[in-house]
């Protein structure tokens, strides 16, 4: 290698380097930081949020198959039941913007949501037949508490 | 929490599970009592669900059935009949001979041997233990060999992007559909929409019902009166039969 | 002419192939990126025609690549000389013309973001799952052939690794014959003769595009192919396409036989419009009878170019064969109610399913054949896929007996 060589790549790394930081910090003063705003309705996930974040794909990966192939419908991890507690209030839909619930993290990490071309991202309208993911004795506490709130989503 | 508090709730609680009764009541009809499934409970070959077609109750330019399974199902046309998806439509048939003519609306036959089942390459194209025949658009890749395979010409494609999808239903850009014996409604315990809008009109032409159980509406007429399926020589053992044609 | 001005030739040649081939893979990437986006609503294709211009081409790609390998099986297999020189160039051609026509179908699936899931999801009873594990074999096992013919360590292996290449290949094209073959849904395919009938047509596509190729590359090289071994393949070339057309004559008369298939042949072979002008005019005279009578001619055949005029005509006629099969096939509507008219909404009963192939399909199609050309160019610049005839040992009488 020769010393223009040398110096060129010294001054290419420099460079690079230095747009890197600028990168980081300007990416870094905005919500990005791993953290972001959730869109949700009750007091908690189905599962804590730590688990969600690393495994919402296996569970709905498991639960499809399960109802997709066997029929069974239980709505725990159903996908219904996530839009409807995460879809915003604002667009009444977990995509659409980077605010919204699904597409802010996902455009964030970079992975494609291949979910939403065939289901729809929106809530389902209310009803009380409307099964609710958590589906114990606490599921009429918590429709107590959303119509009395009124939260309940339209 | 005080004590009123907590009778107040449980109050309220009662009252919402009155009200869900009182809404779910209407999708049980008089004819098929009780065929929901407990959510958790997967779908099984002891039943097999089966339509009767009664064609000599269909009448040309009746198209409720229709209708009522675009709606239910969120298929809306993009003003391109050719490449508009059509889970169920009317055929109107003359006898070329005689010049008899009778209509009847065609729909995946729900074969016991499916040749679309047979030729999915990745198997999302697949009969449920109940005998409904599905796509599991997961994993369907949307090469329409199923569309070549079906004789009933059953299939469509999704040829353009769809938004607005109905949530039970979901449906998108790229891959194959078909009539889904409105299963997430028969696994409520509901009818299918087709079934339930013909019986609302008053036609009662289309029947459904669990083909393993002899009890049933449907066995006791196929059991009884003559019926047929279509392109009975493939040996399909198609899960729609029809009477009058 | 002198090495120098040679070399400038080929560099030119090499280049401007390059160029134009490029560009063509670019215009189906484009195709292909516009179908993806829009989805197949901006192509011709419909829920009567579902398989359009792509896949005639794919097709087409698909088996010629399988009896391009011929060539090499007759040198491997059958020991002929003339045929082992041409075996490395023959090999080539079938990896690229797979892989080729293989990209057309893959890009043309209404998911084709999902190739994973065809490659992990499979599903035992299905052709196409079957065809997908023959064509990856293929690439395995023509790949490994190749090696043992061009490094000489592995000679001793080539016997075998051609005849595993030969009843490997005749398994892929029965399959690929049998993806219509196993259609009882539909009038025009459904029977067991599809399968062997793939296989002698692409014995004879498989040829026709070799011819074309060699003849290029002789030419473009400055090299004058011997007459001896032109007229070899020329007969060889002759009987295949005789074959074809022998298979054809007895899938239409078998069918004209059954009553229940006589209004489908009518519309093949009378009035299906442009269909019945493909098969007769594409298939049966440019495709079948004018090959023929050149190849068969006593002086017309022995003509500069004759061959490679022939080869070409075949090809187009490959094209209009294809065409009517798959598109024909899939325009004569499915009949639900014998002895009864039908009409619906969607279109059952209707004389004749129209289509008509849109820019996108056929700049995929196109874009097919591009990557097909642009890998053998490159490969045949790079590595010594030019047949090396040993024209001494041909000399000798007792060689040329075939």
């Amino acid at each position: 290698m020769t010393t223009t060589w040398q110096t060129a790549l010294k001054w290419l790394g420099a460079a690079f380097t230095a747009a890197l930081l600028v990168g980081a910090s300007i990416n870094g003063a905005s919500a990005h930081e791993g953290k972001h705003k959730i869109d949700a309705k009750g007091d908690k996930c189905v599962r804590e949020t730590e688990f969600m974040r690393r495994n919402h794909m296996d569970l709905l990966k498991h639960q499809r198959n399960d109802t997709m192939r066997k029929g069974i419908r239980t709505t725990q991890f159903s996908l219904k039941g996530c839009i409807d507690c995460h879809a915003s209030p604002v667009n009444n839909s977990v995509i659409g913007t980077n605010d919204n619930f699904c597409q802010g993290c996902h455009s964030y990490a970079a992975v494609k949501l291949d979910c939403f071309e065939c289901h729809s991202s929106k809530p389902r309208p209310a009803s009380p037949a409307t099964p609710h993911p958590l589906a114990d004795a606490q599921a009429g506490e918590m429709q107590a508490k959303a119509a009395t709130s009124g939260e309940v989503s339209k | 929490m005080s004590d009123v508090d907590k009778n107040r709730r449980q109050m309220i609680g009662v009252g919402v599970a009155a009200a869900a009764g009182l809404a779910i009541a209407p999708g049980v009809t008089l004819l098929d009592l009780a065929h929901g499934r407990p959510a958790d409970q997967a779908a099984d070959s002891s039943k097999r669900w089966g339509l009767l077609v009664d064609s000599t109750k269909c009448t040309s330019g009746c198209s409720d059935c229709v209708s009522a399974c675009h709606t239910e199902n969120g298929v809306t046309s993009t003003g391109h009949p050719e490449t508009d998806p059509q889970w169920i439509r009317k055929i109107e048939l003359t006898e070329i001979r005689s010049g008899r003519s009778h209509s009847l609306p065609m729909m995946c036959q729900h074969c016991a041997e499916p040749p679309c089942v047979d030729v999915c390459p990745t198997g999302a194209s697949f009969k449920r233990a109940d005998g409904i025949v599905l796509v599991d658009r997961h994993i369907c890749i949307g090469c329409r060999y199923c569309m070549m395979a079906c004789p009933y010409k059953a299939r469509s494609f999704v040829h353009e992007e769809h938004h607005d999808q109905k949530p039970d239903v979901p449906r998108g850009k790229g891959c194959v559909e078909a009539c889904t014996l409105c299963v997430h409604r028969v696994d409520k315990g509901e009818l299918p929409a087709c079934v339930e809008a013909c019986q609302k009109a008053g036609h009662e032409a289309i029947l459904f019902g669990d083909l393993n159980d002899p009890n049933s509406e449907i066995s006791k007429r196929i059991a009884t009166i003559a019926t047929k399926q279509v392109r009975a020589d493939l040996n399909l053992n198609t899960g729609v039969r029809y009477q009058g044609i | 002419m002198n090495y120098e001005n040679f070399r400038r030739i080929e560099e030119r040649v090499f280049y401007t192939l390059v160029g134009v081939l490029g560009l063509v893979v670019l215009a189906g990437a484009g195709a292909w990126h516009y179908m993806e986006e829009h989805g197949h609503i901006v192509t011709g294709m419909s829920n009567q025609i579902v398989w359009g211009l792509p896949h005639v081409f794919a097709i087409f790609l698909i088996v010629a690549a399988s009896g391009v390998l011929n060539v090499a099986s007759i040198g491997s297999v059958f020991g002929k000389p003339i045929y082992k020189a041409r075996a490395p160039l023959s090999g080539l051609l079938a990896l690229a013309m797979l892989g080729g026509g293989l990209a057309v179908l893959m890009l043309d699936l209404g998911r084709s973001d999902r190739l994973i899931v065809a490659a992990t999801h499979f599903n035992p009873t299905s052709v196409f799952a079957w065809n997908i594990i023959l064509y990856s074999g293929f690439f395995g096992i023509v790949a490994t052939y190749l090696w043992t013919m061009m490094d000489r360590r592995m000679h001793d292996y080539s016997k075998f690794a051609g005849f595993s290449a030969f009843i490997w290949r005749l398994i892929l094209t029965t399959g690929t014959g049998s993806i219509f073959g196993f259609l009882v849904a539909r009038q025009a395919y459904g029977t067991a003769l599809l399968a062997p009938m793939f296989v002698i047509m692409s014995f004879a596509w498989g040829l026709a595009v070799f011819n074309v190729v060699q003849s290029a590359m002789y030419r473009w090289n400055g090299i004058k192919l011997d007459p001896a071994i032109m007229r070899r393949m020329k007969n060889l070339l002759a009987v295949f396409v005789a074959a074809v057309l022998y298979f054809t004559i007895v899938y239409h008369l078998t069918n004209l036989y059954f009553a229940k298939q006589t209004s489908f042949e009518r519309f093949m072979l009378i009035d299906g419009g442009v269909y019945t002008t493909l098969f007769w005019l594409g298939q049966i005279v440019i495709g079948s009878l004018i090959p023929l009578a050149v190849l068969f001619h006593p002086e017309l055949s022995q003509r500069c170019g004759a061959v490679f005029l022939a080869s070409m005509l075949i090809i187009f006629g490959a094209f209009c064969h294809l065409y009517v099969l798959i598109i024909g096939g899939q325009a004569f509507p499915l009949d639900l109610f014998p002895g009864m008219a039908a009409t619906s909404s969607f279109f059952d009963g209707r004389a004749v399913h129209p289509y008509s192939p849109s820019l996108p399909e056929f700049l995929l199609g196109l874009g097919g054949i591009g990557v097909t050309f642009l890998l053998v160019t490159i490969a045949v610049r790079v590595l010594k896929f030019m047949p090396q005839d040993d024209f001494r040992h041909l000399a000798k009488a007792e060689n040329l007996t075939d």
